[in-house]
């Protein structure tokens, strides 16, 4: 486990160093946190022009939506920077000089610094449609982006997003509750296509639809027209349709937020290039977030992972490498989770959206076509690989142990109740799923019960 | 369905605009007879002085009359008090009785039409606007606008609603002689179920009652397909119409003490005040079984049901201020302050009122079994300051009216010292927390949100911790809104329940102690 790196080539260990991080999401606060639990002496600075205070990104669209204020997003009050000395800069970084290791600022006097990390974060793709920048067309991923959208839907009959995953389905709810229609055109045959199972895809399409969505599916979009006034009035498709809307939202994925740093000493590809320890080409500069690319991706990994949890553990781990010997980035199984309108998804582990021998898949789907349950694994010896679960949930402890200890689907299929994490007093299915189980795989598994002492059977001695 | 809900709207500000109107609606006469037969003899003929220029006379609103009258007795009372003669001034509180006893005309002659049209017009209405919610819509718990409604948010809708509640508490408290008028209106009902008239408090009973069952039909509406919500509904539904309403009056008709069996001290805090043990203890066996049911539920029911089930099988499953607060005082969960500073606040609060109560009441006990001889009659003061101050003023009329000004459980938190009682237990020796699933929180801050005790539950989760806090009443919220799966409220052993540094599931680089 040991590595050759110590904590002195590393970075700069000085007492008060200043380190500067660029960047107030969930990775550039998760390490500041960290950093300031082991080193009680650096001088500690968050700089971001998004906000003031670090907010939950993931909660944007229930501000939209009304179920939240923007208060309610902060997941630490206003006190708790200056109690813990994370010092919080509010402005955009317009340049930084490596070489001075400086950084400037729109408004604000320069900052120096002696260690940098950078986690930029992302922003919302564009794809150089024509009329892509017209006004009611926009992307979600900042405070500013909802901001826009808060307005630019203010007095809007009709909406259409573009895109099939995930902040394209939010964007569809967000809309929806303010009682717009919406159409979402999905380039593929399915949503999320190439993360989902087509079982699974489906089954969120089904919730869509039923929600009013006007999903088109194999629609690409070409072009957005202009009302004359430089106002969004419709979508062009491919195929020649207009569809007359006031309001876009392209939702087409993201990309690494590295304007700042391109054309510097910096290499960077998709997104700045790290190690294993998320260190950059220039010493005592870093990278974590979303901003990172991996230059040796981990097995089954994706080189650049936008992830609310990667970001964290790219934080936590950062924060380690800096104040003790640095560790190669190790996350755990994967895991995700997200929620379509009312149906929450929780992946664990690799569920690829198709497979092959000796790849096999168990596909157990509840009569209400709202709750499902995947288990991708190895053919031949069983072993686990991962599963989904939707409508379900299921605890991440039981999958994060089972999968590093290589169990098997059916280790985990008889186990299944103990795993089980919906509210008391919701129908249980794992009996149903284990016969289906058997059923689809010619076995005879039968479930092990985890005997539960409820107060009787204390009371009584029993 | 617009349409509907749009009628029912009307058909409940309609009856609320009524039910107010009601007030300064009918006459006021009271005949020397009525007047006799409604005071203790003692004080007939002392009356019958004072009161002389009223008798005979009408008046045309409670108000007028509740005035001249008090001005009467408290000219009458000033005289006795100057001249020393306590004995002679008179404690009792005629004003709601007289008023009552006087009132003719319109609303004594139509209390029957007059609770249809208000009463019964506006749960009608409310029911016809929350039945067709939802309709046709897929299952799941939609929050959307609550930040931008103005009755949520308080906004005016919000702030007016919450001083209309606060001044119909303090009539209901202090002032019944003015609301004698919506009293009439249940004088059938409280007949045909006590045998007697209906009092301020059969009145609140009616309305309370009546506002968790409809407001419980919107619970049963709102979080469908959520089955533990759909039974935590049921249940204070239940307890509430059974246990606190019906088969307490059921008791008076049978000359009984009025008893509700699911109350506990020191909620029920005047259980062990002399007037409640006497009459108690001169009802038979009947009275004798209710002194030791509510002792047994003290000392047996609370911790043993809560180190099984957590503070919830009472605070949000059976309690009658949970009741309401869990239906009517619904929409205005969010409004809770959920600050550090709010935590320091209530355990400044809370704890100081058990403390408080728990001495008041060791000191009536004390006095009790030495015969009044260790403090006399001084614990009246101490009994009457405890029900003004934290019974009516607290409990009541900042408990309900700042329902849309500081959320539905500002009572329940800051101020019921059964709470407190229970909340040790459930901090301290229980099988009940809410499990955090892992690394799966997305700090989004629903569950903080929509905590309607103020507990900062993203907190927890989002550092991977258990959440096992005092004042949880395990509404289950917070698991409900939860769009990630990340909350559980179980019940389950001991050990590992509650984690100081906990650690994350996730990241295998670090063991990340949060």
């Amino acid at each position: 486990m040991k590595d050759s790196v110590h904590t002195g080539d590393f970075c700069i260990l000085t007492k008060g160093r200043r380190i500067v991080i660029i960047g107030n999401g969930i990775a550039g606060v998760t390490c500041a946190r960290h950093l300031r639990k082991r080193d009680s002496e650096a001088q500690i600075t968050i700089i971001s022009g998004e906000t003031e205070h670090f907010f939950s990104r993931t909660a944007l669209m229930y501000i939209y939506m009304g179920h939240m204020k923007y208060e309610h997003t902060k997941p630490y009050e206003d006190w708790f920077w200056e109690k813990n000395r994370l010092q919080l800069v509010h402005g955009w970084v317009t340049s930084i000089d490596f070489g001075k290791k400086e950084l400037q600022l729109q408004q604000q006097e320069p900052i120096k610094y002696d260690i940098l990390i950078l986690a930029l974060g992302s922003k919302p793709n564009m794809f150089g449609w024509p009329g892509q920048e017209l006004q009611g067309v926009q992307g979600l991923y900042s405070y500013q982006d909802l901001q826009k959208m808060n307005e630019s839907t203010a007095s809007c009959q009709r909406a259409v997003v573009v895109g099939g995953g995930l902040i394209g389905v939010e964007m569809a709810e967000m809309l929806l509750s303010r009682k717009l229609p919406v159409t979402f055109l999905v380039r593929e045959a399915g949503f999320w296509e190439h993360v989902l199972p087509k079982e699974e895809s489906e089954l969120v399409m089904r919730h869509m639809r039923e929600h009013h969505v006007d999903l088109r599916l194999q629609t690409e979009l070409k072009e957005l027209l202009d009302d004359g006034t430089g106002r969004v009035r419709a979508v062009v498709t491919a195929s020649g349709e207009e569809i007359p809307c006031q309001f876009v939202g392209l939702a087409v994925g993201v990309r690494p937020n590295i304007e700042l740093v391109r054309n510097t000493a910096l290499e960077i590809n998709r997104g700045i290039l790290v190690n294993e320890h998320f260190a950059t080409n220039i010493p005592n500069v870093f990278a974590i977030g979303d901003c990172a690319e991996y230059r040796v991706p981990l097995p089954n990994r994706q080189s650049v992972e936008q992830v609310w949890y990667t970001g964290r553990m790219h934080g936590e781990t950062l924060a380690h490498n800096l104040t003790h010997e640095p560790v190669k980035y190790n996350p755990g199984p994967w895991f995700n989770s997200a929620k379509f309108f009312d149906i929450e998804y929780q992946t664990y582990g690799m569920v690829p959206n198709t497979w092959e021998e000796p790849v096999a898949s168990f596909y157990w789907e509840h009569e209400s076509g709202k709750i499902a349950f995947r288990a991708v694994f190895n053919g031949t010896d069983k072993r686990l690989h991962g599963v989904n679960a939707f409508g379900l949930r299921l605890r991440h402890e039981f999958f994060d142990r089972a999968l590093k200890e290589n169990r098997t689907v059916e280790e985990v299929l008889v186990k299944l109740q103990e795993a089980l994490f919906d509210p008391e007093f919701y129908a249980k299915h794992n009996y149903e799923m284990l016969q289906a189980y058997n059923r689809q795989f010619g076995t005879n598994l039968e479930p092990e019960k985890k005997k539960k002492k409820g107060m009787l059977a204390a009371l009584l001695g029993l | 369905m617009k349409t509907l809900q749009g009628i029912g709207l009307g058909m409940f500000l309609l009856a609320l605009l009524t039910f107010n109107a009601l007030l300064f609606m009918g006459r006021f006469e009271l005949s020397e007879p009525e007047m006799a037969q409604s005071v203790k003899q003692e004080h007939v003929e002392v009356l019958r002085q004072e009161l002389q220029p009223m008798l005979g006379k009408t008046y045309s609103s409670s108000f007028a009359f509740a005035t001249d009258f008090n001005s009467y007795l408290d000219a009458y009372n000033e005289k006795q008090k100057n001249s020393q003669q306590w004995d002679r001034v008179i404690w009792d509180d005629y004003a709601f009785t007289l008023a009552k006893v006087a009132s003719e005309g319109f609303v004594k002659n139509n209390k029957l039409l007059l609770l249809l049209l208000t009463v019964v017009l506006g749960a009608a209405g409310a029911l016809f606007y929350i039945l067709p919610k939802y309709k046709g819509e897929p299952e799941g718990i939609k929050n959307n606008g609550i930040m931008f409604s103005s009755n949520k948010s308080r906004g005016v809708v919000g702030i007016s609603l919450g001083a209309y509640l606060i001044l119909v508490y303090m009539l209901l408290y202090w002032f019944p002689e003015y609301i004698v008028n919506w009293t009439l209106l249940v004088d059938p009902l409280s007949h045909a179920l006590s045998g007697g008239p209906a009092s301020q408090w059969f009145l609140y009973g009616t309305i309370y009652t009546l506002a968790i069952l409809v407001m419980g039909v919107r619970m049963f509406r709102r979080y469908r397909g959520n089955n533990y919500q759909l039974l935590r509904t049921a249940s204070v539904m239940f307890f509430q119409l059974s246990f606190a309403f019906l088969i307490p009056e059921v008791l008076v008709l049978l000359n009984k003490p009025w008893y509700d069996f699911k109350n506990i001290w020191p909620l029920d805090y005047d259980f062990f005040f002399e007037y409640s043990v006497a009459s108690m203890l001169g009802s038979g066996s009947l009275g004798m079984f209710m002194l030791i049911w509510g002792i047994l539920l003290i000392l047996v029911a609370v911790p043993v049901f809560t180190y099984f089930y957590g503070k919830r099988w009472y605070c949000s499953w059976v309690c009658g201020c949970g009741g309401l607060a869990e239906t009517a005082g619904d929409p205005y969960r969010h409004l809770s302050d959920k600050s550090l500073k709010a935590w320091k606040v209530e355990r400044w609060m809370v704890y100081p009122i058990l403390v408080f109560i728990t001495g008041i009441t060791i000191l009536t006990i004390a006095n009790y079994f030495t015969e009044f001889a260790l403090l006399r009659q001084s614990t009246d003061v101490l009994h009457q300051w405890y029900g003004f101050l934290i019974g009516a003023a607290f409990a009541g009329v900042v408990g309900v009216g700042f329902y849309p000004l500081m959320g539905n459980r500002v009572w329940c938190r800051f101020g019921c010292p059964l709470a407190a009682y229970i909340g040790l237990i459930q901090r301290f020796k229980s099988r009940f927390r809410i499990t955090t699933n892992g690394g799966q929180c997305i700090s989004c801050g629903n569950c903080s949100t929509y905590c309607e005790m103020g507990i900062d539950v993203r907190w927890y989760a989002q550092r991977g911790q258990n959440i096992v806090r005092a004042s949880c009443v395990g509404c289950g919220i917070c698991a409900s809104v939860c769009p990630r799966g990340v909350l559980k409220l179980e019940n389950g052993p001991e050990q590992g329940r509650i984690t100081d540094i906990p650690v994350l599931t996730g990241n295998d680089s670090v063991k990340v102690l949060s």
